[in-house]
C-alpha cells in the first residue's frame, strides 16, 4: 500500500471567511480526516494557518504571506494510505475545501520508501 | 470477624505486599520463592488461628512470620551474602544483619517497582496480566483461569513461562532510568487498560471476579499516581476513564447477569462518587502538553456520563473519535465514531461511512449496520443482524442481536 499526500489549495487565499464559516469548515475536515482515520487510512496531516507565513524568493528576498503575484495557496494537507491512485482521489473528493468554487485538491504519491526515488 | 472471614480479606490485601516486597528483595531470580513464602505464611496463619484465637495484630503477626521464612530462606539459599549484601552499605549490614522492610513506603516502592518489571515489553501482555493478577493483586491461579475462561494449567504454564523470562532477561526490580520512564509507564498503562476491559468485558458469569479485576485495575493505576515519578497526565487520563466506566458496573448487569444496554440502563444505579473522581482525574490530566490516547476515550467516557442526549453532547464525542482515530486506530472506534456521526448527521449520512469500513468479520459492524437500516430499510436491517448473530461468539452478544432482530418483527 502507497502514502498519497492530499494537497489542499485556495484559489484565492485572500479571501476572508467569518468566524463562524471558518469553524464550520474546520468541523466538516475534522469529520472528513475522521471517516478517513475510521478506515485505517490516515497517516499524518496539519492545517498551514496563513497567519505568519513567509514567502522566500529566489533573489532571497522575503515577503510576507503566501499571496504575492499568485493568490492560489495551500491550505494544508494529509498523508493517507491508499492501495491505488484511484482510491486517494476518492478520499480527496470528501474534501470540504472543493465547496469553495475554483479550489482544488492536488494528489501526490509519495517517492520515500518506493525503491526508486 | 472470625478466622473464616479475616484469612480471605487479609489475603486479599497482604499477600501482594508481602510478595511484592520479597520480590524486590530477593531479585528476579526467586519471584516463585517469594510468592511461596507469601502462600505458606497464610496457611500458617490458617492452620494457627483456627485452633488459637486470632492475634491482636493481625497483619503485624503475618508480617513477623513472612519475615522469619523470608530471613531461613536467605540464609538457606545464601542470597544474603551472594545478592542482598555487597549492595548493602556497610552501615546498614551492621545495624541490621537482614532487614525486611515492610513499612507501607517500602510496600508501595515495592509494588512499583514490580509492576515496572512485570510489565517489561519482553514478557508478552497476556502473561504481563496474569503476573500482575497473581503477584500484585493476590489472585489465586484459579481465579486467574476462571477470569480468562481458562484452565489452571494454561495459567500455570504462562505464569512459569513469564518468571523465567524474568529470570533469563534478568529484569531489574526497580524504577526505570530518567530517560526511558516515559515510554516504559505507556507499558505500563496498557496492561492495566487491558487489565480493565478483562473485567469490564469479561464473559465470565461471576460478576465478583469481573469488578475485582476492575477495581485492581484502579488500585494500581492509583498507585502511579501516588508516585511523583510516575504522576504523569496519561496515567490521570486512564484514571479518569477507569472512573467513568467504573461507574456503570452496577447498571450494565440485569438481574440474570445479562449485559443491558447503555440506552436501557438505570442512570440512577450510576455511581455518581466514581463520575466526580473521574471528572478530578481527567482535569489533573488536562495539565500538560501530551495528549494521549487515553484523554480522549476519557474525554469521551465524561460524556457518556450524562445520559440525555444533546447534539452537543454526540457533536463533541464525533470529534474526539475523530482525534482518537488519528491517533490510535482500533476497529471498536471506527464502529463507535460511525454511531456517533449517526446521531450528528442523521442515519443516511452515517450508512454511506459506515459502509466503507468493511469490517466484514467484526459482529459489532453488522450490529451497527443493522442499527442504522432501522427504521430506513427494515430486510436490510434484519440480514444485517442476521449476519452479525452468525459471526457471534459469546452467548451474551447472540442474546443481544438476537433480541435487537426480534423487536424487528
Amino acid at each position: 500500500m502507497d502514502e498519497y499526500v492530499l494537497i489542499m489549495r485556495h484559489e484565492d487565499g485572500a479571501k476572508v471567511a467569518s468566524a463562524e464559516q471558518m469553524q464550520e469548515w474546520m468541523k466538516q475536515t475534522m469529520d472528513w480526516i475522521g471517516g478517513i482515520a475510521a478506515q485505517n487510512k490516515f497517516v499524518s496531516g496539519t492545517g498551514l494557518p496563513f497567519d505568519n507565513a513567509r514567502v522566500v524568493s529566489s533573489k532571497k528576498v522575503v515577503t510576507n504571506g503566501p499571496f504575492g503575484d499568485i493568490k492560489e495557496t495551500i491550505g494544508g494537507f494529509i498523508t493517507v494510505r491508499a492501495a491505488s491512485v484511484e482510491e486517494a482521489v476518492e478520499f480527496a473528493k470528501g474534501c470540504p475545501v472543493l465547496q469553495g468554487e475554483g479550489n482544488t485538491m492536488e494528489v501526490r504519491r509519495i517517492a520515500k520508501n518506493d525503491g526508486v526515488h | 470477624m472470625t478466622h473464616q472471614e479475616l484469612i480471605p480479606h487479609l489475603f486479599r490485601t497482604e499477600f501482594s505486599k508481602i510478595t511484592a516486597v520479597l520480590c524486590k528483595l530477593f531479585g528476579a531470580d526467586h519471584i516463585e520463592a517469594a510468592e511461596d513464602i507469601a502462600s505458606e505464611t497464610f496457611m500458617l496463619a490458617i492452620e494457627t488461628w483456627t485452633y488459637n484465637k486470632i492475634p491482636e495484630n493481625p497483619t503485624g503477626w503475618l508480617y513477623a512470620v513472612a519475615k522469619n521464612k523470608a530471613k531461613n530462606h536467605l540464609t538457606r539459599q545464601h542470597i544474603f551474602t551472594d545478592k542482598v549484601k555487597p549492595n548493602l552499605t556497610p552501615s546498614e549490614v551492621t545495624t541490621a544483619e537482614i532487614d525486611i522492610d515492610l513499612s507501607d513506603q517500602n510496600i508501595a516502592d515495592s509494588q512499583l517497582q514490580m509492576l515496572f518489571a512485570i510489565c517489561h515489553p519482553i514478557i508478552p501482555v497476556e502473561s504481563q496480566i496474569g503476573l500482575a493478577l497473581r503477584i500484585l493483586c493476590g489472585f489465586g491461579i484459579d481465579e486467574i483461569a476462571n477470569a480468562f475462561l481458562t484452565n489452571k494449567e494454561t495459567i500455570n504454564k504462562r505464569l512459569f513461562r513469564a518468571r523465567e523470562k524474568l529470570r533469563i532477561e534478568k529484569i531489574p526490580i526497580a524504577f526505570p532510568g530518567e530517560s526511558e520512564i516515559n515510554n516504559r509507564i505507556d507499558a505500563v498503562l496498557t496492561t492495566l487498560y487491558l487489565l480493565f476491559n478483562e473485567g469490564y468485558y469479561s464473559e465470565s458469569k461471576e460478576a465478583v471476579v469481573q469488578e475485582e479485576l476492575c477495581r485492581e485495575a484502579m488500585r494500581l493505576c492509583r498507585l502511579l499516581i501516588g508516585s511523583p515519578q510516575t504522576n504523569t497526565p496519561p496515567v490521570n487520563a486512564l484514571m479518569a476513564l477507569m472512573c467513568f466506566h467504573a461507574s456503570r458496573l452496577k447498571a450494565r448487569k440485569g438481574q440474570n447477569g445479562e449485559l443491558v444496554l447503555y440506552q436501557n440502563q438505570d442512570e440512577t444505579l450510576w455511581n455518581q462518587e466514581l463520575i466526580t473522581s473521574g471528572a478530578i482525574y481527567l482535569k489533573e490530566a488536562s495539565q500538560g502538553a501530551r495528549v494521549s490516547k487515553y484523554h480522549f476515550e476519557a474525554s469521551i467516557a465524561y460524556w457518556h456520563t450524562i445520559k440525555e442526549d444533546s447534539k452537543e453532547k454526540w457533536e463533541n464525542i464525533l470529534q474526539l473519535y475523530n482525534q482518537l482515530l488519528q491517533l490510535d486506530y482500533s476497529p471498536i472506534a471506527a464502529l463507535n465514531r460511525t454511531y456517533a456521526l449517526a446521531k450528528v448527521n442523521g442515519k443516511e449520512a452515517a450508512i454511506i461511512e459506515a459502509e466503507k469500513l468493511k469490517l466484514i468479520d467484526n459482529h459489532f459492524y453488522f450490529m451497527l449496520l443493522g442499527e442504522l437500516y432501522k427504521g430506513i430499510d427494515n430486510t436490510k436491517a434484519k440480514a444485517h443482524l442476521e449476519r452479525a448473530l452468525a459471526l457471534a461468539k459469546t452467548s451474551t452478544d447472540q442474546q443481544t442481536i438476537q433480541r435487537s432482530i426480534d423487536l424487528l418483527k
